[in-house]
This record gives C-alpha cells, sequence and structure tokens, in this order.
C-alpha cells in the first residue's frame, strides 16, 4: 500500500471513529428530552457521557486537520464548497459544547431548559448535516474544471442527502440508547426507558438505512464499482444491524451496542469503499472529468512520509489514553440527588 | 462600494481568531498556574487544604472558559478549508502538518485529561490527578507552540519550494525552527501567562479587601505575582526582538509600525503620537523622541531604517504592480496601545514583588495596590488584542508574506453564504462571550464556598471542599 491509499483509509478511520464515538453522545443528547422525566434523571443522562463527549469530538477536528495536511485539494474544495453546511455544523457544536458546562451555573429552570435545548439541537443538527456531507460525498458536488464549486445551499438538499442525514441521525440516536444500555444502572426506570427507546428508534433507523442504501444503488450507483470483497461491507453492515434487534430483545446490551458500533463502521467504510474504487475523493456532478482524483487530490511525498511517522507515534496513544478514560469511568450512573458526582456507585 | 467576498471572509477570519484568542490565552495561561497550584498542594500536605481550595476555585473558573475555548477552536480549524481553500490547496503541504500535530498532540491530551482531572477527583490517585493537570497544562502549550508555529510560518515561510500552483515542503526542520515563529511563540506565551496571572491578581486582590479566604487569597497573590513578572518579562523582550526582526524580514510592516513614510536618518528618532495621512503618504502630525528609534530597532544610538514609500517601489520592481502598504494607521495605533499595557503590565508586576520584598505579610494590607489590580484585569487581554491587529495588519496585503496575497487566497464562496454565516457566528460569539465574561465574574465574587450545599454545580460538579480537598487530605 501506498502512503496516499495509506492517508485515504486513515482519513476514512478518523471519519469513522468520530462518528462512532460522538454518535452515542449526540444520540444521548437527542433522547434526553424523550427520556429523561426529572432533573435527577435528566443530570444522570448527561453523566452518562459528561467524561467522554469532548475527546469524542476532538476526531471531527483531527479529521479536518489530517485532511488538510494529506489531501489539501480535497479538503479546500469540500469544506468550501459546502459552506453553508459547515457553518450550520459549526453553530450547533459551538452551542453544544457550552451547554454542557453553563447549564449548572445557574440555578434556574429556565436557565437549564435553555441550555438542555441548545445541547439537544446541537446534537441533531451536526448528527444530520454530518449524514448529508457523507451523502454528497458520494453524490458529489458541481464542481468546474477550476477546482471550485458552482450552485447554492438548496441544492445540497437532494432526496438522497436528506435520507442521508436521516438514517445517520436516526443510527446515532439507536447508538446512543445502546450506549445508556451500558452505562445506566439496571434497576432504574431510566435504563428500561433507554431499552424502550432503541427498539423503537433502531426499527426507524433500519428502515432509513434501508432506504438510502437502496437510493444509492439505483440513483447513484453506489455500489457499481464494487467487487466481490468490498460488497462484504454493505452486507456486514445490514447483518450487524439487524443482529442489534436480536441483542435489544434478548437483553444482551453489550452485543447491541457492539452491533451498532460495527453498523457505523461498516456504513462508513462502504461509504469510502466507493470512493476509493473509483479512485475519486470528491465527484464533480458537472462532468466526470472535473471529480478530484485520489491521486491529484493528495500532499506530496515528503509531507505524507512525516505525517506517516506522525500518525504512528500519535494514533495509538491517542486511542490508549481514550479507552483509558474510558475505563477510570465505567460505572454505571443512576439517577440519585446530588447530581453527577453521586450519581456513580 | 460595500464590502466583497475578500472583505466579509477577512473579517470573518480576524473575528473568529481574535473571539478564539480571547478564551484560549486564559486557558493557556491559567492551566499552568493551576498546575503550579495543585503541585504544591501535593508537595505541602500539610497545606493541601489551602492550595486544593485554591485549586478547585481557579479549576472552577478555567473549566466555564476551557469549553468555549474548545468550541471556538474547531472554527478555527475549519475555517480555512471554508474560506480560504485557494489558500488551503496552496499551502496545505506544509501549513496543514502543524495543525495536524495540534490536533493530535495536544487537543486529544486536554479534552481527554480535563475530564480526568474534574471528574475524576474521587477516582484517580492524587499522583495520577496531578498527572493529568499537568498533561492539561502542557497539552495548551503545545497547542499554542503548533498553532503560533504555523502563524509564524505565515509571515516569514521557510522550508519550501514552489511547484505549479502549490507550495511543496522541502524541510520541517525548517520550519520548526523558524526563529521568527519561535518569537511569537514566546511572545504568546508571555502574554498568556499575562492574562491568567492577572486574572488570578485581580480575583485575589478582591478577596482579599474584603478579608474573605485571606489564607488562600494571599497566597494565591503571590502566585499570581510571580506569574505576572515572569509574563510580562517574557512578553515584552520576546516582543522587543519580534518587532526587531520584523524590520529585516517584513521591513512594510515595520514601517508602519512607525508610520515612518521616508527612510529615516541615522540616528532615527521614534514617533510618539502621529497623525497619519495615508492619501497623501505623509503624517501631519508627528512627535517624535531622538535617538529612541534606533535604540529600539538596533539597540544602539545609530542606524536608520527604509520608509513605507521607497519600500513600496522596491516591491513593485521586484514583485510587480500593486499597493503593498498596509493599513498604517491601523498598524501604528495598535502597536502603540499594545506597548503602552505592556509597560503599565510591567509597572503593576514589579511594583508588586517589590512590595511583597519590602512589605512581606504587609501585601495583603497594602489596600491602594490591590484596588489598583483590580483594573488590571482586563489590560493583558487588551494587548493581545492589539498586538494581532499589529501583526495580522500588518501583513497586509500578503496571505503568505512575499507569496500569497490574501486576495488570492479566499474561497469563490457566494456574498451570501459568507455574509449569513458572518452574522450567525458573530451572534453565537457575542453570547458567548457576553456569557463567559458574566460567569466568570459570578463564580469569581462568589469566592470559595464553605457548604457544600450553598453552591451551584456545574455539570462537571465543583466539588470545593467543604470538608476540605479530599484526595490530598486523606493521605495525611
Amino acid at each position: 500500500m501506498d502512503l496516499v491509499t495509506l492517508w485515504f483509509w486513515l482519513i476514512a478511520l478518523t471519519f469513522t471513529l468520530y462518528f462512532f464515538l460522538e454518535g452515542f453522545d449526540f444520540g444521548v443528547d437527542i433522547l434526553r428530552p424523550f427520556l429523561a422525566k426529572n432533573e435527577a434523571e435528566e443530570r444522570a443522562l448527561v453523566g452518562t457521557i459528561g467524561p467522554f463527549w469532548d475527546g469524542n469530538e476532538v476526531w471531527a477536528i483531527a479529521a479536518a486537520g489530517v485532511m488538510f495536511s494529506t489531501f489539501p485539494v480535497w479538503y479546500g474544495t469540500l469544506f468550501s464548497g459546502l459552506y453553508p453546511v459547515f457553518v450550520i455544523i459549526l453553530l450547533s457544536l459551538l452551542m453544544r459544547g457550552v451547554s454542557f458546562e453553563y447549564r449548572n451555573q445557574v440555578d434556574q429552570q429556565r436557565w437549564r431548559s435553555f441550555w438542555d435545548w441548545m445541547s439537544f439541537l446541537g446534537s441533531l443538527v451536526p448528527s444530520f448535516f454530518w449524514g448529508l456531507t457523507m451523502a454528497k460525498l458520494i453524490e458529489g458536488l458541481p464542481i468546474n474544471a477550476d477546482e471550485r464549486v458552482l450552485g447554492g445551499f438548496a441544492e445540497v438538499f437532494t432526496p438522497f442527502s436528506v435520507v442521508g442525514g436521516l438514517a445517520t441521525t436516526l443510527l446515532f440516536m439507536l447508538h446512543g440508547a445502546n450506549f445508556l444500555l451500558l452505562r445506566l444502572h439496571k434497576d432504574t426506570e431510566l435504563y428500561n426507558r433507554a431499552r424502550a427507546a432503541a427498539l423503537f428508534w433502531g426499527a426507524l433507523a433500519t428502515v432509513a438505512i434501508l432506504a438510502f442504501v437502496f437510493m444509492g444503488y439505483v440513483t447513484e450507483g453506489l455500489f457499481n464499482s464494487f467487487g466481490v470483497v468490498p460488497w462484504l461491507f454493505p452486507v456486514a453492515a445490514a447483518l450487524t444491524l439487524g443482529s442489534i434487534w436480536y441483542g435489544l430483545t434478548r437483553r444482551r446490551d453489550v452485543l447491541a451496542f457492539l452491533m451498532s458500533s460495527l453498523t457505523i463502521v461498516f456504513s462508513t467504510v462502504t461509504i469510502f469503499i466507493a470512493l476509493y474504487t473509483r479512485q475519486v475523493v470528491l465527484p464533480s456532478t458537472l462532468n466526470p472529468e472535473y471529480s478530484l482524483g485520489l491521486r491529484e487530490s493528495a500532499s506530496q511525498p515528503y509531507t505524507l512520509v512525516l505525517m506517516t511517522w506522525v500518525g504512528a507515534i500519535f494514533l495509538p496513544l491517542i486511542i490508549g489514553y481514550q479507552v483509558w478514560n474510558y475505563y477510570i469511568f465505567r460505572e454505571r450512573v443512576r439517577p440519585d440527588e446530588g447530581g453527577l458526582n453521586k450519581g456513580y456507585d | 462600494m460595500g464590502p466583497d467576498v475578500l472583505d466579509l471572509s477577512r473579517f470573518q477570519f480576524a473575528s473568529t481568531s481574535i473571539f478564539h484568542f480571547f478564551f484560549v490565552s486564559l486557558t493557556v495561561g491559567l492551566a499552568f498556574l493551576i498546575a503550579v497550584m495543585e503541585t504544591i498542594a501535593f508537595v505541602r500536605k500539610d497545606r493541601a487544604h489551602i492550595y486544593g481550595n485554591m485549586t478547585n476555585f481557579f479549576g472552577h473558573l478555567f473549566l466555564i472558559n476551557f469549553a468555549v475555548g474548545v468550541v471556538t477552536g474547531i472554527v478555527q480549524e475549519f475555517q480555512f478549508g471554508m474560506n480560504w481553500s485557494q489558500y488551503s490547496k496552496f499551502v496545505g503541504n506544509i501549513f496543514g502538518v502543524p495543525l495536524a500535530l495540534e490536533v493530535l498532540m495536544a487537543f486529544f491530551l486536554e479534552s481527554t485529561f480535563i475530564a480526568l482531572w474534574w471528574f475524576g477527583k474521587d477516582r484517580l490517585r492524587p499522583a495520577l490527578r496531578l498527572a493529568s493537570i499537568w498533561l492539561v497544562a502542557i497539552g495548551t502549550q503545545i497547542s499554542a507552540f503548533w498553532i503560533v508555529l504555523a502563524n509564524g510560518w505565515m509571515h516569514h515561510p521557510v522550508g519550501y519550494e514552489v511547484v505549479g500552483d502549490q507550495a511543496f515542503l522541502t524541510s520541517f526542520s525548517q520550519v520548526v525552527f523558524n526563529y521568527k515563529a519561535w518569537l511569537y511563540f514566546l511572545h504568546v506565551q508571555g502574554s498568556a501567562w499575562s492574562v491568567a496571572a492577572f486574572l488570578v491578581l485581580g480575583i485575589s486582590a478582591y478577596h482579599l479587601l474584603r478579608k474573605q479566604d485571606v489564607e488562600v487569597f494571599s497566597r494565591s497573590l503571590r502566585i499570581g505575582l510571580v506569574f505576572a513578572v515572569i509574563g510580562s518579562v517574557f512578553s515584552a523582550t520576546s516582543g522587543h526582538r519580534a518587532a526587531q526582526v520584523a524590520r529585516y524580514d517584513q521591513p512594510m510592516k515595520f514601517a508602519a509600525m512607525e508610520a515612518q513614510w521616508e527612510t529615516s536618518t541615522s540616528p532615527a528618532p521614534w514617533s510618539a503620537v502621529a497623525i497619519i495621512n495615508e492619501k497623501e503618504q505623509r503624517n501631519t502630525f508627528n512627535v517624535e523622541i531622538p535617538y529612541l528609534g534606533s535604540l529600539l530597532a538596533y539597540n544602539r544610538l545609530t542606524g536608520n531604517y527604509e520608509g513605507l514609500i521607497p519600500l513600496q517601489e522596491r516591491y513593485e520592481r521586484e514583485l510587480g504592480p500593486g499597493n503593498y502598504i498596509p493599513p498604517v494607521t491601523w498598524v501604528y495605533w495598535n502597536f502603540r496601545i499594545m506597548v503602552g499595557i505592556g509597560m503599565l503590565m510591567l509597572l503593576a508586576a514589579f511594583g508588586g514583588a517589590f512590595l511583597w520584598w519590602r512589605r512581606r505579610d504587609r501585601l495583603n494590607d497594602t489596600r491602594w495596590y490591590l484596588r489598583a489590580l483590580l483594573f488590571t484585569i482586563p489590560l493583558p487581554w487588551i494587548a493581545n488584542f492589539c498586538g494581532w491587529i499589529t501583526t495580522e495588519m500588518g501583513r497586509q496585503p500578503f496571505m503568505v508574506y512575499g507569496l500569497l496575497t490574501t486576495v488570492e487566497g479566499v474561497s469563490a464562496n457566494s456574498y451570501g453564504e459568507v455574509l449569513v454565516g458572518l452574522i450567525g457566528l458573530w451572534i453565537v460569539y457575542l453570547a458567548l462571550i457576553g456569557l463567559d465574561i458574566y460567569l466568570l465574574a459570578v463564580t469569581a465574587r462568589a469566592g470559595i464556598h464553605h457548604k457544600p450545599e450553598a453552591q451551584m454545580s456545574a455539570a462537571p460538579a465543583p466539588n470545593y471542599a467543604g470538608e476540605g480537598f479530599q484526595g490530598y487530605e486523606r493521605r495525611n
């Protein structure tokens, strides 16, 4: 494998890790208004993701930073081409990021519910638009011969990209509910509600994902370039998605969470396979010849060698201490009086 | 003619960077101060109670501010691709590397270990907690290093060659050991320490004036003083040097800082106050101090430097037609405000150190000094703001000095989408900066709570010690 290929897949890895990790903390936040009935439960739900969400979010910045250094043309064209989408994602993440910190700083119900709304919207909106962005990666943007993207905000919304956004949001909700089953005390009311939510939103997610795959197959020729081996990934995604239901009904929480994680992993990888098999990082809807080629968009070898050393040293280290973080905060949360610190036992 | 996409993009970049730096400078400095406080708590077990309270109190302030620093950092990272895609494509090979390094080496470290430090109070051993806050502090410095290194490269590009329409990296070590970037880094570091130190000083003074928790705040006052002296000396000396090197690597910026239109005489005077007419390219009014110009530029009493008009002619000969003169008035005045405030900071820091030395335990009762400290809190922030305006405006019209103009770097976005995005960002930024100041002020004034139930609890519950600072005391 040459370095361009390696870094293409490392970018795929950072996006995959981002969707897998932030997927569940987005999901928990989107589900909070549906699940929490009182302040104690509200805090318990925040507590399940409290020590993790910030580290999860950094994977998005990592994806952008790594893309900038190893595929500058891809980065520049995608981020400027989807300008309004990224503005919306940024504004949402801005409000969400401070909501956790600020919600309990002032002891007023209105203040708290304002920040609860911000973290709800701050999770719902980026979930949808990250999904939309992934759909756009497949579908392409109106890129002209100068690598510039034409067209306005309205054109961002196509049936395929909207379904992609919906599928991602619902999948994150399912994933978040599964995460809650690992993080909440089993003898609580909240835990049972989380299971019910997983089954309900999971069913909707399955429908949306199948619709997305079907549309991708019919209108975008999503799997046309796939060989036999790449086909295993969408098939695996379908299998893992199906087995979440099995895990949930048999009350095997770890299995359910593992399977929703794998569904996210296989789905994201499928999208990147679609790009890789065509050797294109961003298709042009105007003329296939204007599409950004994999090789043409990459940095020069010296930069890639340098980044490979950096990646080889730091990626395992980061994954290592993040895993340790999850291990330290492994206890289940219970909605007790006294908020977060006493929520653990 | 109204503003165009370029103006809006420049305004967007400037506002994001300035808002981001408003929060981040405090984060970078305060992380270090808190790590020192916690280290003392760890080592001096007999005083763990005092320093533990101090750590938790300032830690709470740190967290309020940290969240906003992180989120505005995402905008900072994304805006290159969004607003400056032509720039990103041109320099991504080089500029992207320090940015990626910043994320991989620093952002993950900070965001993971801040959670371990704050939430993990009751589940990490004290040594691991201490290590966590040090990792956060080191992370913030690494982060500052790489972003300032990237910025320094834009001011003084090294280790590259241009092939076709892209700049390629030829030597990463040249980029890392770029003297300009190191000067900027020391300067930014010194100013970040000053921001945090003067905040700690001001808050400590506030409580000392009211005789609240004197045993805690008299000590935080002294820690603040040490950092204020180090920070203000660092930023003044590195800033002085950074201005000197601009004379030969960014002569336009240097001439603009001095509003020097014609080449100066030798020995050169230093302009203290000037009224600048940029259209006619002259100063209508100028108060000059003899010899000081040469002294500042060369550390000796002779030597001249080139003026804006001859430089413009030289640039036109070398780089082709165009206007290479930056906005002189902005650069001149922001530079002077920054330097003036820097002097005030030095005065406040050394004045405090002198009082400490002469009066020992009576520093806490020197009310006039404590009152003065309340007013020093915003000073480093204003100096920072003016400093960034000076250095970034002084770089115009170049984005990468001598290599790529700002016009060439901008994305081909539509006017409407950039305008709407800018308005959205401004609304959120203003809200965040207002909330940040409000919450910092409320938390700072509330002081240390001695009854746990009387305190508001944050999402990371600030569990300040009524019963003491748990981790360390348990070991006694």
